[in-house]
């Protein structure tokens, strides 16, 4: 496999687990909203609540980041990185 | 004062800047005491924050097509995180999201979770790939890595229907806040919007644009947050209210359980003013179904990822590793205004209700609420209004209607707030649908003056006569957008929720396979962006018209459908027809690797 080829490969497994975060509190825990919503949440909020109104769009926020700094992780670990500033 | 590169100095200038505009708002504030009356200090904050949009504007002048275009691709990351949250950001986020929540509660609150769900989408699937690639436009992308006139056709077709939708609402909107603040009728307000629209981005193109919606950024969000803080501490709520007000949420669930959710009678509801609404839904409690909840998150998620007045903005980042992490720091910034949009509205919907606060009305006499000063105003500006249907003299919660601008309008002087405050919150309003509508307005102008004009029609053409194709084209799609605006046909959210869908049913397919899926070829990318389009287009008015939809799909999610066939057909046409040439699949393998040379060259 050439190392174009595992640079790909890598960067679709980082795509792959940062979808799948994504889907958990975008989609995911509000198949559940109703039964969640009696469950006490951080602050004192109403769990379900505290997530529509905080907790996803929060952990959307670190996940890019994370999912940045991983990325640039893959790309200098194959030399695919640019060089300079950002 | 200032030194060298302006690029380098830019904390040093936002810092100054936002520094005068801190000065600006003590000045009014002192003004206010001294016995300015409420109407001028409306006029100086429009008036001064536009002048200065329009200083920028004229200072970002550019004759190079990088610059017009591309910034010259070399925005830092947090500050196009800055112009992209203010690019996102409408009026309708500013003025009408709080009113939304209030309202709706949770069936609402999608739309939180989904404008913010979509970055994850933007920063992993096309971003940085799109940075790569090197367009100055989205149908740029598509015509290059499908080939083809009609393919590109196609996109600009796509954006246009999507952006000039969701546009006239931001001059509506424009129009709207022009006229509270001057005091001028609606249908000439919505003029002086367009013409400070049209100073930003004239001269400077995406350059002129990104630096003002820097400054639009400061001011909304100052404007936004400002009044929450103030309002929050004032009625003793908390210091810091997006942690301290799981009481006051607790709180309002009591009243509701208290009160009880009287349904009015259709005879009753005729005498309400159009446009207002009662408090029927529950605060805080799960008011949706999961998959009405679901489906409209995901709609607002793909269109996210497909709406190309956000994605060119990543265009202009000077690598693509900058251009992930500004995706990040632009949702940061967006993150700042969406979570205080909620507590806004539980501050506000608090205080009109609750019988112990002073400034609680329901319980109390129907005469005494209409004697209260603010009452009165903004039951005149049309806003507010109460009416004793069961004819016991006391106002119950069923008898009180108020319409959703009124959350961020009107709260502060609820509250009690200085006027000072409302027209700060006059100049965030402003800013954030004149940012939008910056953004639009150049996304369909570009497009149309490089994607049609310079790629299909008249490949010779120089940069100077490209540059002037693209002028002319803003000011005729501003002043399109402006007639249909003061016609006012639809109102602000309905047509910004449809601008998604649009979007995601003709563009997200055939930009996500674009650079995901190597055997994707034109045919498939054409049958993907006109079916995708066209049967999206068709279910919408299909239930305009009283037709039932199916699975649940609505007419503010009929972009699930329209994507889905878009999909479908985009697979299937692909598979059944020759796969794309080699030197198709060596771009594409390009794209996909951040160094080396961007796909099309820094003039083209």
């Amino acid at each position: 496999m050439s190392k174009q080829e595992q640079h790909w490969e890598k960067t679709r497994g980082l795509l792959m687990l940062t979808l799948a975060i994504w889907f958990v509190f975008s989609i995911g825990i509000f198949l559940f909203g109703a039964e969640m919503n009696e469950v006490g949440g951080p602050f004192g909020y109403p769990l379900t609540y505290w997530f529509t109104c905080q907790g996803s769009l929060g952990i959307f926020v670190i996940l890019i980041f994370w999912f940045a700094n991983r990325q640039e992780k893959i790309d200098e670990e194959f030399g695919f990185s640019e060089r300079g500033d950002d | 004062m200032i030194k060298g590169n302006f690029i380098d100095n830019l904390p040093k200038v936002y810092g100054i800047y936002t520094g005068g505009f801190l000065a600006f708002i003590i000045i009014m504030a002192i003004c206010e005491q001294m016995g300015m009356s409420a109407k001028v200090i409306g006029i100086c904050f429009v008036a001064f924050t536009v002048a200065i949009y329009a200083i920028i504007g004229w200072l970002s002048r550019t004759a190079q097509a990088d610059a017009y275009y591309v910034a010259g691709r070399q925005v830092p990351t947090v500050f196009n995180g800055m112009a992209t949250a203010a690019d996102w950001m409408s009026g309708a986020s500013f003025v009408a999201m709080a009113g939304g929540i209030y309202f709706k509660g949770y069936g609402y609150m999608a739309l939180l979770v989904g404008w913010t769900g979509g970055y994850v989408l933007v920063a992993s699937l096309l971003a940085p790939y799109l940075r790569k690639f090197g367009c100055y436009t989205v149908p740029d992308f598509i015509g290059t890595r499908y080939g083809g006139n009609l393919a590109r056709l196609l996109a600009v077709i796509v954006l246009t229907v999507a952006s000039f939708t969701y546009v006239t609402a931001q001059i509506n909107a424009t129009g709207t806040i022009a006229s509270v603040a001057l005091d001028i009728p609606f249908q000439y307000a919505v003029y002086v919007g367009l013409v400070s629209i049209l100073l930003c981005s004239m001269l400077g193109g995406m350059r002129g644009v990104t630096w003002t919606q820097v400054a639009q950024y400061i001011v909304l969000i100052i404007a936004y947050l400002l009044p929450v803080f103030w309002i929050s501490n004032k009625m003793g709520a908390g210091f810091f209210p997006h942690f301290m007000l799981a009481d006051e949420v607790a709180r309002i669930g009591e009243l509701e359980q208290q009160f009880g959710f009287v349904a009015n009678s259709k005879e009753n509801l005729a005498m309400v003013p159009k446009g207002l609404a009662g408090i029927t839904k529950a605060h805080s409690a799960v008011n949706a179904t999961p998959w009405a909840f679901i489906s409209l998150a995901l709609a607002m998620m793909m269109g996210t990822a497909s709406l190309p007045h956000v994605m060119m903005r990543y265009f202009t980042t000077p690598s693509v590793k900058a251009a992930r992490k500004s995706v990040g720091w632009s949702l940061f910034f967006i993150f700042l205004l969406y979570s205080s949009a909620p507590m806004l509205a539980t501050l506000s919907k608090l205080s009109l209700i609750d019988p112990s606060l002073p400034t609680g009305i329901i319980g109390k006499s129907i005469a005494e609420v209409q004697s209260i000063d603010w009452y009165q105003n903004w039951n005149q500006a049309n806003l507010m209004f109460v009416s004793d249907f069961n004819g016991n003299g006391t106002l119950e919660l069923n008898e009180f209607f108020m319409g959703g601008k009124a959350v961020v309008l009107a709260t502060p002087e609820i509250a009690g707030l200085p006027y000072v405050i409302s027209g700060l919150v006059a100049a965030g309003g402003m800013a954030a649908a004149m940012s939008t509508a910056d953004g639009l307005i150049l996304a369909i102008a570009n497009a149309l003056s490089h994607d049609l004009y310079y790629k299909i029609i008249d490949p010779k053409a120089e940069t100077a006569k490209r540059l002037v194709v693209a002028r002319v084209l803003l000011v005729v799609i501003g002043f399109a957008g402006a007639t249909i605006a003061a016609m006012e046909i639809q109102g602000i959210l309905g047509s910004v929720i449809w601008a998604f869908d649009f979007a995601m049913s003709g563009l997200f397919f055939p930009l996500v396979l674009g650079v995901w899926w190597k055997r994707a070829n034109r045919e498939g990318a054409i049958a993907g962006m006109a079916l995708g389009l066209i049967s999206g287009a068709g279910y919408l008015i299909w239930v305009r018209n009283g037709g039932s939809g199916f699975l649940g799909i609505t007419q503010l999610t009929f972009g699930i459908f329209g994507s889905a066939v878009s999909l479908v057909s985009m697979v299937v046409v692909s598979l059944i027809t020759a796969e794309p040439n080699a030197a198709t699949q060596r771009m594409v393998d390009e794209v996909r690797v951040p160094s080396g040379k961007s796909i099309l060259g820094k003039q083209h």
